[in-house]
């Protein structure tokens, strides 16, 4: 007999796996979740790889503090609906113990996200972090490892990684130590869309195409927040946009599109031109390396 | 606009060095595909210009991380991906220099083909035979061998030839002999982009497969046999829950089929126990299945109440296989610090960890001549033939039959570091 599974039952089936793994060897896990899509198809994942138990680790948000309502909105819902426990580490409390000093208030927030990151881990003394991030996304994070090791400082030494072969993962750590751990590392923008639409899970509004009021500065849409207001001699147009990636509001840019459906946004993902950071990412763009540092220095 | 469709996964390694132009061969396949989008070859040609080239240079399409283009060369692996509606491809792209052994082997260690490059003008080189002999040991069954750069031969179909009749030659030699590959030949130049995705009008003379076409249609499944069943247990889920009466009693069994085929209603037992008991239900999240392949991720419950946990290996009752506590294995060695042969080392085996002793050092592969050598002392990017002694019995294969069950790792047990591989082969 021959059979081969379909490219994402298999990616699926994966991921399942690399979950079960994180649970099987790690003491105290967690699992990063920000209400974006790549988080949604963890907890998807999650609830393939462990129910009709519960899940064997809680969710944490990483919280900027800049967020689009709606994302939060559907954050608390999701974590209803599920029934599992949500821990909420925010930026603003590591600005006001001290530990994060920004150099200006309307800084982008999200290189800052590593500490509280870091703060948390101790806190709750977590030895791994179950994350969303994909190796196709970026190039440091095409050389980063399904189960990536980070020392007591949370950093990431690229020169040093484990070797990872077959489905053999080595969590092990010794206290203080993490696990970064990416199930979805072998996932593309495509395959997490086609996931979203063959599973039907549902996505925060700003996912789909939707009249937003923004500005045109540098090649990029920024929309008008109060933490992103108008500049001087900036002309405001309504136009259909919609996000490809969910983060800190700063440092996200949306993309104009007609696309109000999955499948349309399949069709769009096809066809499009640039890539999901390159479009939408403010913070990778500083630098070739940025997202290398930032890895380094503990995000995730 | 293309309507995505339901396809298969391919996972391929590239073998070569810079020179033979791999970096090109990737850069072509991801560029010719379109997965590379104007974002990136905008940053592509930026680079290229800033190095005072004229044409956009496609291995800087695979260029990493800042530490390695600063040294101008790969140190590990990186993972690509394209896709054509047919097929996901998954490139795990390794560097392919002698002192990177370690890197050839986590990358042939997921890949089922690999793509060996060849320079035309050079031929069969050392390295080729490295190559050939990695793959073939860390059980690849599929290799192209693409011969490049045919453009500074001038296309020339009889040193082509030759260099694929010296192939066959050699490659019939190397060991291990138990595992035939399937081979395909073909000439390319990267750099025109003739016979990668496009033919090119340069080699009418060839009428072989584009190296796409191949990749599209080779036949990657394998006979699944009904009897080698091995699923290992990686977690068990026990909701104990109060508020809901029938979970508190539900006890279920999940990990991923390493091989075999598991069917609702099999008789199976639990290793290394010996219990016995039948399959009720097997589930994908809420969807009930009647039978679960390889590589699917499932979750299982028993008729009876019997005492299993992580690490157990479900297999069928009639089959012979035991626990063993002694085998025989390849290594390769990953770590800067030297094997320790008085050492006890943590082997990590399905989802299964026992300590192990090294009861012999048996011999090493000169990775140049691949001759076997008496060895004392192992050290980083060696390949060794090691016996080792376990303090806890394993459900092992041959790896050469059974990828899943015959691969371990070696871990340091006070650094925690993943020190080595190996690949189990089993005496008679």
């Amino acid at each position: 007999m021959k059979k081969l599974l379909s490219h994402l039952d298999w990616l699926e089936s994966e991921a399942i796996h690399i979950m079960r793994e994180v649970a099987g060897q790690c003491s105290n896990p967690v699992l990063l979740f920000s209400g974006g899509k790549d988080s949604l198809c963890l907890l998807r994942i999650a609830e393939k790889a462990f129910r009709p138990g519960r899940f064997p680790f809680p969710m944490m948000h990483i919280d900027t503090g800049h967020n689009y309502p709606e994302v939060i909105n559907f954050r608390d819902k999701k974590v209803r609906d599920l029934g599992e426990r949500l821990i909420v580490a925010s930026l603003e409390d590591s600005m006001k113990n001290g530990s994060i000093v920004l150099k200006s208030n309307d800084e982008p927030r999200n290189k800052y996200q590593s500490i509280t990151l870091l703060e948390a881990i101790e806190e709750h003394g977590f030895d791994c972090c179950i994350g969303g991030a994909r190796r196709d996304e970026e190039k440091a994070r095409a050389k980063e490892r399904i189960m990536s090791f980070r020392d007591e400082f949370g950093q990431w030494d690229p020169k040093n990684q484990r070797p990872e072969l077959w489905d053999l993962y080595n969590a092990k750590v010794h206290k203080g130590e993490n696990i970064r751990a990416f199930p979805i590392s072998n996932w593309t923008e495509m395959d997490v869309w086609q996931y979203i639409e063959r599973e039907k899970l549902e996505l925060p509004d700003i996912y789909f195409a939707h009249q937003r009021e923004i500005v045109r500065r540098d090649n990029s849409i920024v929309p008008i927040t109060n933490v992103t207001p108008l500049k001087e001699n900036e002309v405001v147009e309504k136009i259909m946009v919609r996000f490809r990636t969910v983060g800190d509001i700063t440092c996200t840019a949306p993309v104009e599109s007609d696309a109000d459906t999955v499948e349309k946004i399949i069709l769009e993902t096809a066809s499009t031109s640039i890539s999901e950071r390159g479009a939408t990412r403010l913070d990778d763009q500083v630098s070739e390396a940025s997202m290398e540092q930032r890895k380094k220095e503990g995000y995730f | 606009m293309k309507k995505v469709t339901n396809n298969t996964v391919l996972r391929f390694m590239t073998c070569g060095s810079v020179d033979d132009g791999k970096s090109t061969v990737i850069g072509r396949l991801l560029f010719d595909t379109k997965t590379i989008l104007t974002d990136t070859l905008s940053q592509i040609e930026k680079t290229s210009k800033k190095k005072g080239m004229t044409e956009v240079d496609l291995s800087l399409i695979t260029d990493g991380l800042q530490a390695e283009r600063e040294q101008g060369i790969t140190i590990d692996v990186a993972y690509r991906y394209f896709s054509t509606g047919k097929r996901k491809y998954i490139i795990a792209d390794a560097p392919g220099h002698e002192q990177y052994t370690r890197n050839m082997v986590t990358a042939a260690s997921t890949a089922q083909l690999a793509i060996i490059l060849i320079d035309a003008r050079k031929g069969i080189l050392t390295q080729t035979k490295r190559h050939t002999y990695l793959a073939k040991l860390l059980g690849i069954k599929h290799v192209i061998v693409a011969v490049n750069k045919m453009d500074l031969i001038n296309y020339d179909e009889n040193q082509y030839n030759s260099i694929c009749e010296d192939y066959k030659e050699f490659e019939k030699n190397i060991s291990p002999l138990s595992s035939p590959i399937n081979i395909n030949f073909l000439p390319i130049s990267a750099l025109k982009g003739d016979m990668i995705v496009d033919r090119g009008n340069s080699m009418e003379w060839y009428h072989g497969a584009t190296l796409l076409q191949l990749l599209e249609d080779l036949d990657t499944s394998e006979d699944i046999k009904e009897s080698s069943l091995r699923f290992p247990i990686q977690y068990v889920c026990r909701p104990r829950e109060s508020v809901n009466k029938e979970l508190h009693d539900f006890r279920a069994f999940m990990g991923r089929i390493e091989s075999g085929l598991l069917k609702v209603n099999d008789k199976v037992k639990v290793l290394p126990s010996g219990r016995e008991s039948v399959i009720k239900e097997i589930r994908i999240g809420e969807q009930q299945i009647e039978e679960a392949i390889p590589e699917q991720s499932i979750t299982v419950s028993l008729a009876d109440e019997i005492d299993i946990s992580r690490g157990d290996m479900l297999v069928h009752q009639s089959d012979s296989v035991g626990a063993i506590k002694n085998f025989t294995g390849m290594v390769c060695w990953f770590a800067e610090e030297p094997l320790a042969p008085n050492r006890t080392y943590l082997i990590m085996h399905t989802t299964q960890a026992s300590k192990a002793k090294i009861t012999s050092i048996n011999y090493k592969i000169n990775i140049q001549t691949l001759d076997s050598e008496e060895v004392s002392k192992l050290q980083t990017n060696d390949i060794a033939n090691i016996s080792f002694k376990l303090a806890q019995p394993l459900v092992v294969d041959n790896y050469i039959e059974n990828r899943g069950t015959g691969a371990f790792i070696i871990v340091d047990e006070s650094t925690f570091h993943t020190v080595g591989a190996g690949m189990i082969e089993l005496l008679d």
